[in-house]
């Protein structure tokens, strides 16, 4: 074929993605998709696969120090969901064309990333109810929106995991609130989680839509649907009245009402913190490689002992 | 409390123990796994046995009638008051050990509720019957771990092998029992560990028969009293870990 | 990174109740097929949402292709006679 051939034929199939992408249609892995979406929405599932793994150590913190049974067997639960949810996202970005061990090596040589929200310190119990509520109710609040997005295997995952979410949100929201209801000291812990998660929290849904490079692409290929400032605002909206509601003070003395926009106004966001956060200068970032680099190793064996003990045993089976 | 109540208290406290000790343990591998599969495998046993012990506790402190919460019991006991076998409390070492411990513990418990879940208390039967089916799976799963690492590579199964060799000195304790035993034997309460022995040594047996593991012939020190709360020295670090916070703030609630 | 560590991919198929079909799930990291449905039951079954788990190798999966979709199912569309409101029942008939 001519090559002024091949080039009509690669714009003429660009053309006819970008109008089943238009007209609502679900793109699904055999489907022919200009690299760049494939490219895209890989790093993206990767990513956020990452961030759900990831996810699981500053909760393990506190796991075995949970106050109460119910309290531990709910944070297991908790935790235990996310490691499924990483593996349905790491299951949905294998229709992509790469392995589950690839996105392993790429996060922990440290050319993936991950959510920087993961690389603060779980630092008493009260952080456990702060990050059910403001960091999975960030994670909804974008969930929501990817579980229309257009790749069927990202759309499904995200299903899946919004019905799982909701009560982490919930359940951290519960403990907050009990908090603040309980003695002097278990309100200053409260007080001081929700200070310190605040701020990570309204970060984690991106930097500012001029800011963000990858964003009008992936609008334009319906798989993000809002931006991250809508969702930011969204966020913020449904929060705050939640943390009035138990008492708590937002800690950001230029958030106010806004009666004709009917939306909270906010402070500056520290994008210096964020900037530094992600590219690996936050303050937990080297502990949590570390682990998940010393898992990775310390199972090596383990991986390695299971699939030697299938290789005998098809061996003997077929003889 | 009458002695047949007290007898109760003290037997369902003891299995609750277990639960709660080796549910802990289990706990600490959360994020530190060899596998994501493996992560959720292993906190999906921890969730059976901590819903386990929940339900043996709050029995427990319904038979004793001092108000006592199954809270009380798990934060506010201290160390010479815990009744576990000192199996459940040694430190996860590496995944043999972990699954080792597991498959060691489960057998035995499986065997152990299968009966119970025959017992004349309705309750005690009733948690047996729920615990049995949990159990079927946890042995399943940490029996196939101990297949593969056994029969794996040289270096699975020299791990395996230690793990066996360092935890086997504390399977006789498993059968231990005591005057709380017989009390319940007699009523039909609860059952005979000695007439499971040899239904667990051929359960163990056929298991490391396909592990390529033989019994130790020597053992050395074998461990007793857990139940009547003489421990190892590890469960004392546990509890200081685990029992921190309801202790650090006694007048909160959680 | 060695490859001898990386376990085959399979392929979870779950049943919701008694009499439905068994649908697509995700899937799980395995060794073995034993493995494959203790993985696959805890990671998709463990809120009670399966009765029953198939597990296939994903390499075993055959699939037909977008590029088929015209041939394969296309000449299906023309022969309505297949599809029940296709048929005009009497008036009055409630069960059919």
């Amino acid at each position: 074929m001519e090559l002024h051939e091949m080039n009509s034929d690669a714009a003429e199939r660009e053309s006819r993605f970008l109008k089943r992408i238009a007209e609502g249609q679900t793109i699904e892995p055999k489907d022919w998709m200009p690299e760049r979406y494939r490219k895209q929405l890989l790093r993206m599932m990767s990513q956020h696969a990452h961030s759900e793994v990831v996810g699981m150590l500053p909760e393990g913190n506190w796991l075995t120090r949970a106050p109460s049974l119910m309290r531990k067997s709910v944070l297991l639960a908790k935790i235990q969901d996310e490691a499924g949810h990483g593996l349905y996202i790491y299951s949905g970005a294998e229709t992509l064309g790469t392995s589950r061990e690839e996105m392993i090596d790429q996060l922990l040589t440290g050319k993936a990333k991950y959510s920087s929200i993961f690389n603060y310190p779980s630092l008493n119990w009260a952080d456990m109810g702060a990050i059910g509520w403001l960091v999975d109710g960030a994670a909804i609040v974008n969930q929501t929106m990817l579980a229309k997005c257009s790749y069927g295997p990202y759309a499904r995952a995200m299903v899946r995991i919004c019905k799982e979410e909701n009560f982490h949100n919930k359940q951290g929201y519960q403990i907050m609130a009990h908090l603040m209801r309980g003695t002097k000291e278990q309100q200053e812990m409260a007080q001081d989680a929700f200070n310190r998660w605040w701020w990570p929290s309204i970060m984690m849904l991106g930097p500012s839509d001029k800011n963000s490079p990858n964003s009008a692409e992936l609008m334009s290929w319906k798989v993000k649907l809002q931006s991250n400032d809508e969702l930011r605002q969204r966020f913020i909206d449904r929060t705050v009245p939640q943390a009035e509601a138990i008492g708590l003070t937002v800690p950001d003395e230029k958030l106010k009402w806004n009666p004709q926009t009917r939306h909270y106004e906010f402070g500056e966001i520290n994008w210096d913190e964020f900037n530094q956060v992600i590219s690996g200068n936050g303050p937990c970032n080297r502990l949590r490689m570390k682990q998940r680099r010393d898992a990775h190793e310390n199972g090596q064996w383990v991986r390695e002992a299971a699939l030697a003990h299938a290789a005998k045993r098809a061996k003997s089976e077929a003889a | 409390m009458e002695n047949n109540h007290q007898a109760l208290f003290t037997y369902c406290v003891r299995l609750a123990d277990n639960a709660l000790v080796l549910a802990q343990r289990l706990c600490e591998w959360c994020g530190h796994g060899p596998i994501l599969e493996e992560d959720i495998a292993i906190s999906n046993m921890g969730l059976d046995l901590l819903g386990q012990s929940r339900a043996l506790y709050t029995y427990a402190a319904t038979l004793e009638g001092a108000g006592r919460t199954e809270d009380d019991l798990a934060f506010h006991r201290n160390e010479r008051q815990f009744l576990n076998r000192c199996l459940v409390e040694q430190p996860n070492g590496d995944f043999a050990v972990t699954m080792m411990k597991s498959f060691l513990y489960s057998s035995l418990a499986y065997l152990q509720f299968r009966e119970l879940s025959r017992s004349k208390d309705e309750t005690l039967s009733g948690i047996a019957a729920k615990a049995l089916k949990e159990l079927t799976y946890h042995v399943r799963h940490s029996s196939q771990w101990v297949i593969r690492l056994g029969d794996g590579t040289d270096e699975s199964h020299q791990r395996i092998s230690i793990a066996l060799q360092d935890l086997w000195g504390f399977t006789d304790e498993l059968f231990e029992m005591d005057e709380v035993d017989r009390i319940l034997i007699q009523a039909g309460v609860a059952c005979d560990l000695e007439a499971l022995r040899s239904e667990w040594n051929q359960m163990v047996e056929e298991v490391f028969g396909q592990a390529l593991l033989s019994l130790p012939s020597v053992v050395g020190y074998r461990s007793k009293g857990g139940f009547k709360g003489i421990h190892t020295e590890h469960l004392g670090h546990m509890l200081s870990e685990m029992q921190y916070l309801p202790r650090a703030y006694p007048d909160a609630k959680w | 990174m060695s490859s001898s560590d990386n376990w085959p991919s399979w392929e979870v198929f779950t049943q919701k109740g008694d009499g439905s079909p068994h649908e697509h799930a995700g899937n799980v990291h395995a060794p073995d097929a034993e493995m494959a449905l203790l993985n696959a039951r805890d990671v998709y079954a463990r809120r009670m949402e399966a009765v029953n788990i198939w597990v296939v190798p994903t390499v075993s999966i055959v699939a037909s292709t977008p590029e088929d979709m015209g041939p394969f199912f296309d000449p299906a569309n023309d022969k309505m006679y297949r599809w029940p409101n296709f048929y005009k029942t009497p008036e009055g008939i409630k069960q059919i």
